[in-house]
């Protein structure tokens, strides 16, 4: 048992811990904190299991945007009718059982994997060097499995458009009610105006260096979208209504530069999505870009909410 | 024992805590909160079988990575509609449940 | 020489550790929010950049050393940002906040 096993204990420890004490908190104040920091130390687990770009992800998306959301909703339900009914003892003790026999079952299909199990990597690695990329997830991303990515890009999309119809009728066009700070405070307004500059550099630089090392379109749009969300919780800007063409053009060209991409490789190429051979960074990378700034505007959105305020023109 | 293994008896635990807070849990916003942490450990498993799954050079198979990669983003958009309906629910009726018993505060459609 | 630099890597991480663990005490122990909070500055800030101090020997590179002080500014500086702005609010709204 070498020392990396009790780090690896450790952290699991940890995750079921702060997990348990998500679920069995008293306040849902508590139990959000306590989601966050779970996210926080998954991302951890991630690294240990030597997937740095879920690890990546886990912690903007998982970590932080949830968090985001859920604190905010949390802020709101405060004013709330609470709601006291409780499932009585033996339901309980019933359902307790029944997840620790689905918990166990799993558990056990996993520990009694074979030793060696079938894998994807040597294909993966072996076609890896015609994409011109050197990170093998990437290639997964945006070459093998690209359909994938560009039908989650439109789902982001229909959940956005889901939030949106739950606007009240005369607030259509409007603006979100982002839970702003309630007045100009000068702290908040320093680390607004120090903050994203190096945050829009780190964002683009993660997008950028996503097609060699672990990174990617995803982690980069999320820290795009958070320095978007600080500034307009710091009230230096206002938050946009959902009728600016920018915003939708912004929302849009992600898909649509993907979608051409991939119907230039009927012409261009032997099928949809497929890349002309020597010339494939370069497709990728332009997807990549668009992909970062429409994903950095739908999950602004999507953590904005659906307009309340009507438009002031 | 090595640490996959360990991630591996994690995974499955936090899909059962995952589960009975689902069932459990009166408030919508409790069992969004487990129904993230039944996925991430599902996600987890999916990360276990990808180190398992290591060849050819690489610590871990590429394609389930990215396949959680993408399953991340998808629950973060259905927590977010999730999050707007109750939300919606509440400032429609004042409460925050579908319970029965709590009583409703009409509001009036604006 | 590369044992002097894992023997120096091996002490700033055990300080660092220790300054970790003396937050954590002082936030689970400490009765009061803003006792709380000045615990975890010597996190932030002591713990951290004895961490960070101790890797650089280790990095591989200048580039990656450079990194690694970039990371634990941007964590300063957000803590620091977040403490204020939770003691304004403490300070406003009673310590029941």
């Amino acid at each position: 048992m070498t020392s990396w096993f009790f780090g690896d204990a450790g952290v699991a420890l940890l995750v079921l811990a702060i997990g348990a004490s998500t679920i069995f908190a008293r306040k849902t104040f508590d139990a959000a904190i306590a989601f966050v920091v779970y996210g926080l130390l998954l991302a951890i687990a991630w690294v240990r299991l030597s997937a740095i770009d879920v690890a990546l992800t886990e912690a903007a998306i998982g970590g932080g945007m949830t968090g985001t959301l859920l604190l905010g909703a949390v802020a709101r339900l405060r004013s709330a009718e609470p709601d006291d009914t409780r499932l009585g003892l033996p339901i309980q003790l019933a359902t307790g059982f029944c997840c620790a026999l689905v918990a166990a079952c799993l558990a056990a299909a996993l520990l009694l994997l074979p030793e060696t199990i079938p894998t994807l990597a040597p294909a993966v690695m072996e076609n890896l060097a015609d994409t011109g990329l050197g990170n093998p997830v990437a290639g997964v991303l945006f070459s093998y499995r690209a359909l994938d990515t560009l039908l989650e890009k439109v789902v982001l999309l229909l959940a956005l458009l889901g939030v949106w119809s739950l606007a009240p009728n005369n607030a259509w066009n409007g603006i979100p009610r982002l839970r702003l700070y309630d007045r100009p405070n000068s702290t908040l307004t320093f680390l607004a105006q120090l903050l994203p500059p190096v945050g829009v550099v780190v964002g683009i630089y993660m997008c950028w260096v996503g097609a060699n090392e672990p990174g990617g379109a995803f982690q980069g749009g999320t820290v795009l979208a958070a320095m978007w969300l600080l500034v307009i919780i710091a009230r230096l800007e206002r938050a946009p209504s959902i009728g600016q063409l920018w915003l939708r053009v912004g929302l849009v060209v992600g898909p649509a530069v993907f979608l051409a991409v991939g119907l230039a490789g009927l012409v261009l190429a032997n099928g949809f999505l497929a890349y002309p051979p020597g010339h494939a960074k370069a497709f990728i990378v332009t997807v990549e870009f668009a992909l970062t700034i429409s994903i950095a505007a739908v999950l602004a959105m999507l953590a904005a909410g659906p307009p309340q305020q009507v438009q002031q023109e | 024992m090595s640490g996959a293994n360990l991630f591996g008896m994690c995974g499955p635990a936090l899909v059962g805590l995952g589960l009975y807070g689902l069932i459990t849990d009166p408030e919508p916003l409790r069992k969004i909160l487990a129904f993230n942490l039944l996925g991430s450990g599902v996600f987890l498993i999916f990360g276990v079988i990808a180190r398992r799954a290591a060849a050819a050079g690489v610590p871990s198979d590429p394609v389930p990575q990215a396949m959680v990669i993408t399953a991340i983003v998808v629950a973060f958009a259905a927590t977010a509609l999730a999050v707007a309906l109750v939300l919606r629910l509440l400032e429609q009726t004042g409460r925050a449940t579908l319970s029965t018993d709590v009583p409703v505060r009409e509001k009036p459609d604006p | 020489m590369e044992f002097a630099l894992d023997l120096f890597t091996v002490f700033t991480l055990l300080a660092g550790a220790l300054f970790f663990l003396a937050g954590t005490v002082g936030l689970i122990r400490f009765p009061d929010p803003l006792t709380r909070l000045h615990a975890l500055t010597k996190v932030d800030n002591l713990g951290l950049g004895l961490v960070v101090v101790g890797l650089v020997p280790q990095a591989d590179g200048w580039v990656a050393a450079l990194k690694l002080v970039i990371v634990w500014l941007l964590v300063q500086l957000s803590g620091a940002i977040v403490t204020q702005l939770i003691a304004g609010a403490i300070r406003e709204r009673g310590p029941s906040a």
